[in-house]
């Protein structure tokens, strides 16, 4: 158990490495001088040369992804173009907001896609499955911003059950800071729910042909706890796997929905940096979610070993 | 010898193309709902492509005529700037389709090649598939918003934008296939035979992977649709102006609870195309591999 964890471990550190490299060539392979950018229409030549040779700009590529990254793992990514704050200062300022969102719709989808797929895979083929699984494609098929709209429309223009848009911060009490997340989070819930749930009915519809299951079902077990205690269970695998697969489904559509309800979180600082030109945040921005992400598909192969107790060895 | 033994898929040659057309057909005739979506699918397409032909100027503005209702003279009414809403409708699926066409086309080709390279070659491959694992940590959405907006405005910066994250997963999906298409015996048989190289590749993998990679390509190109939608309401790549489905959105944020409906013909618009390529896409790859319609024992 301990070898496994060291071995992912290691194995995710090559790639925070190669992430780290094509974020950094990204911004700087761009075309146009940041340093004209950040000095602005005004500037003389020599403050123009200040500022390359403040952001390093003056040193060869190599030389200059040793200093941002060295940086960058003491958690320094440089400061913002617009206003000048640290960008780390500027992600941790925002992170509550999209934080709450992310996990929010986290919950409501287990909630709804892992029933929905066990459902639809024990009546598989039948009325329940193919209405569920008709759901489940337009669930992904419908763009969290349309399906935004309908539920802005239906819930809080119409039915005024919930703000049209905005955030309450957690510091409000955590039920404003929830209603004020509902729509938003059923939203992405959507479409991400589609996707888990699919994967959920093939992986129960997999364990169902087992002959383990006959001999429960045969030995009198009801059909339920079948179905939660030992099917699900056995099914864990690939329905965590595409938790952490859809989870960067999630954080695209954390920036849209963010835009269209108004929430100051991560993904409006993202949108706006990109407006705003401003590289070094989007590039700190990136590189935090993509850092998020692998983290979370570190944590999906751990919990393997909840599941399969042959990965515990 | 005991490879041969093996049970072995039924092989396609590239010769036999005309069968595989033929296949095609067969398959039509059994699933006859493909059939209407794919007629659906050439429909819109053909508004894309006739759209000149359909609507008048979608990018007149007319100052004196905003938000007016649905008349003869402009179907849809009109937006904030006066501008025909059926007319940007139309041209926003012309968009919509090139983006869509042009990223699954293009991640198809580069897929592909890089895919079957790493399949066939054991130490170059593992270097691919880690650029691949590393390029797939970055979330696609946000590299495609970052990438669009380091490049010049235009159409051609958001259909490279977008299939530069798209690659990685169909690199993926094509190794796989191709570490598949080397253990099986028609494969081992066209080597002893003396058949290598590219002559290998073109004759005995590829039109051995053909399902699942088109079943990948139309999922890109879902997703490609979708992306380019949110790149536009976002205000990222492309001019406000350009009319785009994603741009129409943007447009109708504004004034959202007076003209709701806005917003609402190009979001059906967007989930139709999508919902269309998506069915599309599930019912070839339930073709390709049948046991996927298999059924529980409870």
């Amino acid at each position: 158990m301990p070898a496994y964890i060291l071995g992912r471990l290691a194995a995710a550190i090559p790639t925070l490495l190669l992430v780290s490299v094509f974020i950094f060539l990204l911004v700087h392979l761009a075309p146009g001088d940041p340093a004209l950018l950040i000095a602005g229409d005004n500037a003389s030549p020599a403050q123009v040369d200040q500022i390359r040779e403040r952001l390093h700009l003056d040193q060869s590529l190599p030389a200059q992804f040793v200093i941002w990254f060295s940086n960058a793992i003491q958690l320094d990514l440089g400061a913002s173009v617009y206003s000048g704050k640290p960008v780390t200062v500027l992600i941790a300022q925002r992170i509550e907001p999209t934080f709450m969102l992310a996990a929010y719709t986290m919950v409501l989808t287990v909630l709804v896609a892992i029933p929905l797929g066990t459902i639809a895979a024990w009546r598989a083929n039948g009325l329940v499955d193919r209405t569920i699984m008709a759901f489940s494609v337009a669930g992904f098929s419908v763009p969290v911003f349309v399906t935004s709209y309908l539920l802005v429309y239906l819930f809080a223009v119409k039915l005024r059950w919930f703000p049209v848009q905005g955030y309450k911060p957690l510091s409000d009490g955590i039920g404003a800071t929830l209603v004020s997340l509902t729509l938003p989070s059923i939203a992405l819930m959507l479409v991400f729910a589609a996707l888990i749930a699919r994967v959920t009915r093939a992986a129960v519809l997999e364990v169902l042909q087992e002959n383990f299951v006959r001999t429960l079902k045969a030995k009198g077990m009801s059909t339920g706890r079948i179905l939660v205690l030992h099917v699900l269970k056995t099914a864990g695998v690939p329905i965590v796997t595409v938790i952490g697969i859809g989870f960067a489904a999630l954080i695209g559509g954390v920036v849209v929905t963010e835009s269209v309800f108004n929430i100051p979180g991560i993904g409006r600082l993202t949108v706006d940096a990109i407006v705003r030109r401003d590289y070094p945040v989007v590039q700190g921005i990136i590189l935090f979610f993509s850092v998020t992400l692998i983290l979370i598909n570190l944590m999906v192969d751990l919990s393997y070993a909840l599941f399969d107790p042959r990965v515990r060895g | 010898m005991t490879a041969i033994m093996e049970q072995s898929e039924k092989p396609v040659h590239a010769s036999e193309t005309r069968l595989l057309f033929g296949e095609g057909v067969r398959f039509l005739k059994a699933h006859r709902e493909v059939t209407i979506v794919l007629l659906m699918l050439v429909a819109m397409a053909l508004v894309g492509v006739f759209a000149p032909l359909l609507a008048g100027d979608p990018m007149a503005i007319n100052p004196a005529m905003r938000y007016r209702p649905p008349s003869a003279e402009h179907w849809l009414g009109t937006d904030k700037l006066g501008r025909d809403v059926y007319a940007r409708l139309i041209y926003g699926t012309r968009n919509s389709m090139t983006v869509g066409f042009a990223v699954a086309g293009i991640t198809t080709v580069i897929g592909v090649a890089i895919g079957v390279y790493a399949g066939f070659f054991s130490i170059g491959g593992a270097i691919v598939m880690r650029l691949n694992d590393a390029m797939m940590s970055i979330p696609a959405v946000l590299l495609a918003i970052a990438l669009a907006s380091l490049m010049e405005q235009g159409l051609a910066a958001v259909i490279v934008a977008i299939t530069v994250p798209e690659i990685p997963r169909m690199v993926r999906v094509v190794r796989a296939l191709v570490l598949g298409i080397r253990r099986q015996p028609y494969l081992a048989a066209a080597v002893s035979i003396g058949t290598r190289g590219l002559p290998l590749v073109f004759r005995h993998v590829l039109p051995n992977m053909l399902g699942p990679v088109l079943v990948q390509a139309t999922y890109a190109c879902a997703s490609a649709v979708i992306t380019s939608a949110v790149l536009a309401f976002l205000g990222v790549g492309v001019s406000p102006d350009i009319p785009s489905w994603g741009g129409m959105m943007a447009a109708a944020k504004s004034m959202f609870r007076l003209h709701p409906e806005l917003m609402l013909y190009p979001g059906l618009a967007l989930s139709l195309l999508v919902l269309l390529v998506n069915i599309l896409g599930d019912r070839l790859s339930d073709a390709v591999d049948p046991r996927k319609a298999r059924r529980g024992i409870l």
